[in-house]
């Protein structure tokens, strides 16, 4: 028997269309746009100003407190402005205007770098190395990874859990990094255990993915502390919580933090990038993403620089096809619509989706005939028919009460949900009210 | 870009499971049932089918046209069902106006009343159902025989097991003399006996109930809840004095309790939401059934134990919650 989370969950179409295809090099746009609030926490503060001459991996805007992040220009050129541009989020937000400079023109070179096994930077040095090449968590979420690392001393870590999971449908890009650069992934795990001093970690894998866990498998022989745990396929279990649960059976409680039960959680992408920053210097400047969908004609992985617009990766596959009618950047269970493809590639970018006319639509929403799917389903036991009435009438307070805050909106719920009834919108909603009040009591 | 993008938020993509498909599912599941009940009952079963489904889908309909001015929801299949049902809960020689009159009280009353469905609290067949039988308990409770002459429509009328049973130990027989008058177990079980329209073949309607369970409409907990319960409860007396209680096995098979576990216990809207609900909802509805059985004026009292536990839906939903991912720990945040 697989390991997997015991409560709730769902199994969407995979659809991992892209999961054969080596990851490509973008070619480097000739204009990148970075926002400077690319990661949760406070946004950075730009520290360029127009018309400066910028060097690949230079620090453009700096971490703007303890949960924030450097950021660094992924391209050598001139800053052409500082602008407002819509971004992921759907809101206008500070940007740099970066225009390569063609002669200086990186070429992901660092991706072809020689493996590096040794490690020779000291341990409290790895931390800084960290802070200072603006990592954040790669799978989506975008928490800056230095605040995870900065483990207090009455916190027990004993096991660090490597999430490859990528439990989204279509999604491939951890996938194809873990075929592609275990060895490296591998050195990564091993640095971090170094700085952290843990003994133990697990790496995460579906079991879709089988080739992956061959390929980890292999290269983590020679170090016995390493583990690589094949997990059954259901979603959402590339969620901190439920793969902890998977994976020691530990259950982080209520309000709290995987330290709270002796683990740390780090995307496969976000060790790589750790890697790269700790061997070889390089600031988290590109980022594999999935470009994807039913009728994209040439899907792929790709190499990105950080900041290009997202219409220069459709572009790469064959443009828009006939009928597109929604473009989610990343999965299609917790990705955003967007509104164009003018939107620039951020750390969080894992994907970008494209859904045509036949899908994107949603149907109308019905009577709730009390099937209890939504309650089967629901991996944090939450009732979200209830959630959503309470909610939709304004009852707050009971809301809370009935734990509304610890919904991690997997979409589940929605999902399932044979009324089509919109119960994951009226719960965020009904959340970020709650969070108002809890923040106004205080 | 001739088509507009659209924005929404997530989930992009949904389990193309719509309310239609679970209603049509039920529909699957009661083929088998009416099947056998034709072939028993003959035209009758057929008549009473299509009287009460008919009056369902017209009754909604008009209501919800002229009196409530709502939206006309009578394509969603559950009007349909609910007339199904009732036919399968009522005896084929009941006079047509009859099923008429129980049509109107189940979609109107138990059901548009209410505000339609998803927001009935009790289990509008079964409101049909008790109603016709407070109100003529004669006709409900003289069923026709099975199998003899089943293309007239003047049936030879007779009792159900459950009925001569408590006739019989009424009377001071034993179930030893009783057990004769009766159908075996096989017989119950494919469906040679006489009762209700749906009530026929414990077979026939085992095999519908395990398609719910396979398509995933429903889950085990009730039905095998109740069943085990009713078991438990009348193994023991049966146990206690043989004489006196019939077997587990009779109270299971005959009567209206596989078709009440399967399918009217079951109904989604009016049971409840979590699966800990679910079995203490279904221990109620057998333990009801039992004591009205063994010691009540009716021979068979799965409909009331059904639509008493109904009533307890709401309280049970806010007392037995699913438990919470992480709750054992006290809050830090919050």
């Amino acid at each position: 028997m697989l390991k997997t989370f015991p409560k709730g969950g769902i199994h969407p179409e995979e659809n991992k269309i892209t999961s054969s295809k080596a990851i490509k090099k973008m070619p480097v746009p000739k204009v990148v746009y970075v926002p400077i609030a690319q990661h949760i926490g406070i946004p950075s503060e730009i520290i360029v100003d127009r018309k400066d001459k910028v060097e690949i991996g230079q620090v453009v805007a700096k971490s703007g407190g303890f949960v924030s992040s450097n950021i660094h220009t992924p391209v050598a050129g001139t800053v052409t402005k500082l602008d407002m541009i819509v971004d992921t989020s759907g809101y206008k937000k500070q940007c740099i205007v970066i225009r390569t400079d063609q002669k200086n023109e990186s070429n992901f070179e660092v991706q072809e770098f020689p493996l590096k096994k040794e490690i020779t930077i000291d341990q409290k040095d790895i931390l800084q190395h960290i802070t200072d090449s603006g990592i954040v968590g790669l799978g989506g979420a975008t928490f800056p990874s230095h605040v995870k690392l900065d483990l207090k001393n009455d916190n027990k870590v004993d096991c660090l859990i490597i999430n490859g999971v990528e439990c989204e449908p279509y999604l491939t890009a951890d996938h194809r990094l873990m075929l592609e650069k275990a060895d490296e992934i591998i050195v990564g795990i091993q640095i971090l255990m170094h700085a952290l001093h843990i003994n133990e970690a697990v790496i995460g894998i579906e079991n879709n993915k089988k080739d992956a866990v061959a390929v980890l498998k292999k290269a983590a022989k020679d170090d016995k502390r390493i583990k690589v745990a094949a997990l059954k396929v259901k979603y959402p279990q590339g969620s901190e919580k439920q793969l902890i649960k998977a994976i020691l059976k530990r259950e982080v409680p209520k309000g709290g933090l995987p330290m709270d039960v002796g683990t740390i959680v780090h995307n496969v992408g976000t060790i790589f990038a750790i890697y790269q920053a700790v061997q070889y210097d390089q600031p988290l400047i590109e980022r594999v993403v999935t470009v994807t969908g039913k009728n994209i004609e040439n899907a792929s992985n790709f190499w990105v620089k950080i900041g290009t617009p997202i219409k220069d990766l459709v572009a790469e596959v064959g443009g828009l096809p006939e009928g597109t009618r929604k473009i989610v950047n990343g999965g299609p269970m917790m990705g955003k619509a967007i509104k164009n493809t003018d939107v620039p590639v951020t750390k969080g970018t894992s994907g970008i989706l494209v859904i045509s006319e036949d899908e994107a639509n949603r149907q109308d929403a019905k009577n709730c005939i009390r099937c209890g799917q939504c309650v089967f389903v629901c991996p944090m036991g939450l009732e979200p028919h209830l959630l959503m009435n309470l909610s939709e009438k304004g009852l707050y307070e009971r809301a809370s009460f009935e734990d509304i805050m610890t919904c991690i909106e997997c979409g589940s719920c929605s999902y399932v949900c044979p009324s089509h009834r919109p119960l994951l919108d009226y719960i965020r909603f009904g959340k970020s009210i709650v969070k108002k009040l809890n923040t106004a009591k205080n | 870009m001739a088509d507009p993008i659209i924005i929404s938020a997530s989930p992009h993509v949904h389990s193309a499971r719509t309310s239609k498909k679970v209603m049509y599912d039920v529909l699957y599941a009661l083929i088998p049932a009416f099947l056998v009940s034709i072939y028993v009952f003959g035209i009758r079963a057929l008549i009473l089918t299509s009287v009460a489904v008919i009056s369902c889908i017209v009754f909604e309909y008009i209501i919800q046209k002229y009196l409530l001015k709502t939206e006309i929801t009578i394509t969603d299949g559950s009007a349909l069902i609910t007339g199904i049902l009732l036919a399968f809960n009522l005896p084929t020689n009941l006079p047509i106006w009859m099923i008429i009159v129980g049509a109107l009280i189940a979609i109107g009353v138990a059901k548009l009343s209410f505000g339609g469905l998803g927001y009935n609290i009790f289990n509008p067949a079964l409101v049909g159902r008790v109603f016709l039988l407070v109100c003529f308990p004669v006709q409900m409770t003289s069923w026709p025989t099975a199998i003899e002459n089943n293309l007239t429509l003047d049936a030879i009328t007779g009792e159900t097991t459950l009925g001569i049973i408590k006739e019989g130990l009424m009377y001071g027989e034993t179930m030893s003399t009783i057990s004769e008058k009766i159908p075996s177990a096989m017989e119950l079980l494919l469906g040679i006996t006489s009762g209700s329209a749906g009530e026929m073949s414990a077979l026939a309607l085992l095999l519908g109930g395990v398609f719910l369970i396979v398509r995933k409409v429903i889950t085990w907990h009730i039905p095998v809840t109740i069943i085990v319960t009713m078991a438990i409860m009348t193994g023991v007396f049966w146990l206690v004095n043989p004489e006196m209680y019939a077997s587990p096995l009779i109270h299971i098979l005959s009567g209206g309790a596989i078709l009440g576990a399967f399918y009217m216990a079951t109904d989604l809207v009016t049971s409840p939401m979590t699966k800990k609900g679910m079995v203490i909802f279904s221990i109620g509805i057998a333990i009801i059934t039992v004591v009205i059985r063994l010691f009540g004026a009716y021979p068979e009292g799965v409909s009331f134990a059904i639509l008493i536990m109904n009533a307890f839906v709401p309280l049970i939903d806010k007392y037995f919650k699913p438990r919470r991912f992480g709750n054992q720990i006290k809050s830090k945040i919050m």
